[in-house]
């Protein structure tokens, strides 16, 4: 419903600003045309976007999904000890992490909603501290290979669409850091509250 | 020949030969993959339709321009360029929505300019945090959040502040 009303939103103000600024013209032509240019941008991002998820399932197949969620199980185990303690828990929270590493988005839903039942076991609807960071943890994305965007670089006429990566790189890290501390630090308020 | 011009050939060698030596059949592995970034690609065509033609209407009226204005000094003061506050706006609302407006910032500024260089880092950095919210929280039956909301936000505040430090650092301005 949110989307409603922001495209609502959209196109009343685009309205109103073309009435105001006399580029009525322009806002009906820039219609037609981002209806057009959707089209055009899929097909000239597809080639791409399918090559590299291909290439992502191969890596797949071949095990690099499972070395990555063991490669994570110690971290995983040092910051959410409690549910670690379950071994299902566990693996369904490292699975999670290395399908959305691999930008998996389709496999890392079930499965981070699969821990994150397990984790709401017994605590009458209000979110522990470990579940508010698991899912903390799936609103920051960390993809190593963010296709989509690559794909969309491309399809504008970039030669090395995959140079942002390191600045990607960084920028999730920072960002998945900065919510994971807040969350620490926003829980531990709230109990010296009670 | 440009050093970068290695890295596709390169990996796409690696992958297929290591595979084979796993005995896995890379073949289908990589159609079956494909067949995947398709379904995918359907699912968001729909959404992009409408989106961008939302989005080139709201910037051909103007409308783009003076919201950017309107937090333009806030955003320097943050290190942002005021060209990227629609795109800050619908991130954590809508995915679809973020990459409509990512894809058409990127179009009218090229896509290897500082602006369209650091839409695209938003983009990849960040994720749609109310609906993943939403989702987690929805299917554990969960309706006390606590404090993840305000976590969440401080992450994709960062993220979006360390795109552009990012991207001024590893590309300049």
């Amino acid at each position: 419903m949110a989307m409603a009303w922001v495209w609502t939103g959209m196109v009343v103000l685009s309205l109103l600003f073309g009435l105001f600024t006399g580029r009525l013209d322009a806002v009906a032509n820039a219609a037609l045309e981002g209806a057009n240019a959707a089209i055009e941008l899929s097909l000239s991002m597809a080639g791409i976007l399918c090559l590299w998820s291909g290439v992502m399932e191969i890596m797949n197949v071949c095990g690099l999904s499972s070395a990555l969620a063991r490669a994570f199980r110690p971290l995983l185990r040092r910051l959410l000890p409690q549910a670690s303690r379950d071994e299902e828990t566990l693996a369904a929270i490292s699975a999670n992490v290395s399908a959305n590493l691999l930008g998996l988005g389709n496999a890392a839903t079930p499965l981070g909603i699969r821990a994150a039942r397990r984790m709401a076991r017994g605590c009458d609807g209000a979110a522990s501290d470990e579940l508010c960071l698991l899912v903390v943890l799936n609103t920051a994305s960390i993809q190593l290979l963010p296709a989509t965007i690559a794909s969309v670089r491309a399809a504008a006429g970039c030669r090395t669409p995959f140079d942002i990566l390191p600045a990607v790189w960084l920028a999730s890290v920072l960002s998945v850091t900065v919510g994971l501390l807040t969350a620490r630090l926003l829980s531990r308020r709230g109990k010296g509250r009670l | 020949m440009n050093l970068s011009s290695l890295v596709i050939p390169v990996l796409l060698a690696a992958v297929a030969v290591y595979g084979m030596g796993k005995r896995v059949d890379i073949y289908s592995a990589l159609t079956h993959g494909a067949e995947e970034g398709l379904t995918v690609l359907l699912r968001i065509i729909p959404a992009l339709v409408g989106l961008l033609t939302a989005v080139s209407m709201f910037r051909a009226s103007g409308a783009m321009e003076w919201l950017s204005t309107l937090c333009a000094s806030l955003l320097e003061r943050l290190g942002l360029p005021s060209e990227v506050t629609p795109l800050m706006l619908i991130r954590p609302v809508s995915g679809n929505g973020a990459l409509a407006v990512a894809t058409d910032l990127i179009a009218a500024n090229g896509p290897d300019s500082y602006i369209g260089r650091v839409a695209a880092v938003m983009l990849g950095s960040t994720e749609t945090t109310f609906y993943t919210i939403a989702v987690y929280f929805g299917s554990a039956g969960i309706h006390k959040t606590r404090h993840t909301i305000p976590a969440a936000l401080a992450a994709d505040l960062t993220g979006f502040i360390a795109s552009a430090f990012a991207v001024r650092l590893f590309f300049g301005t």
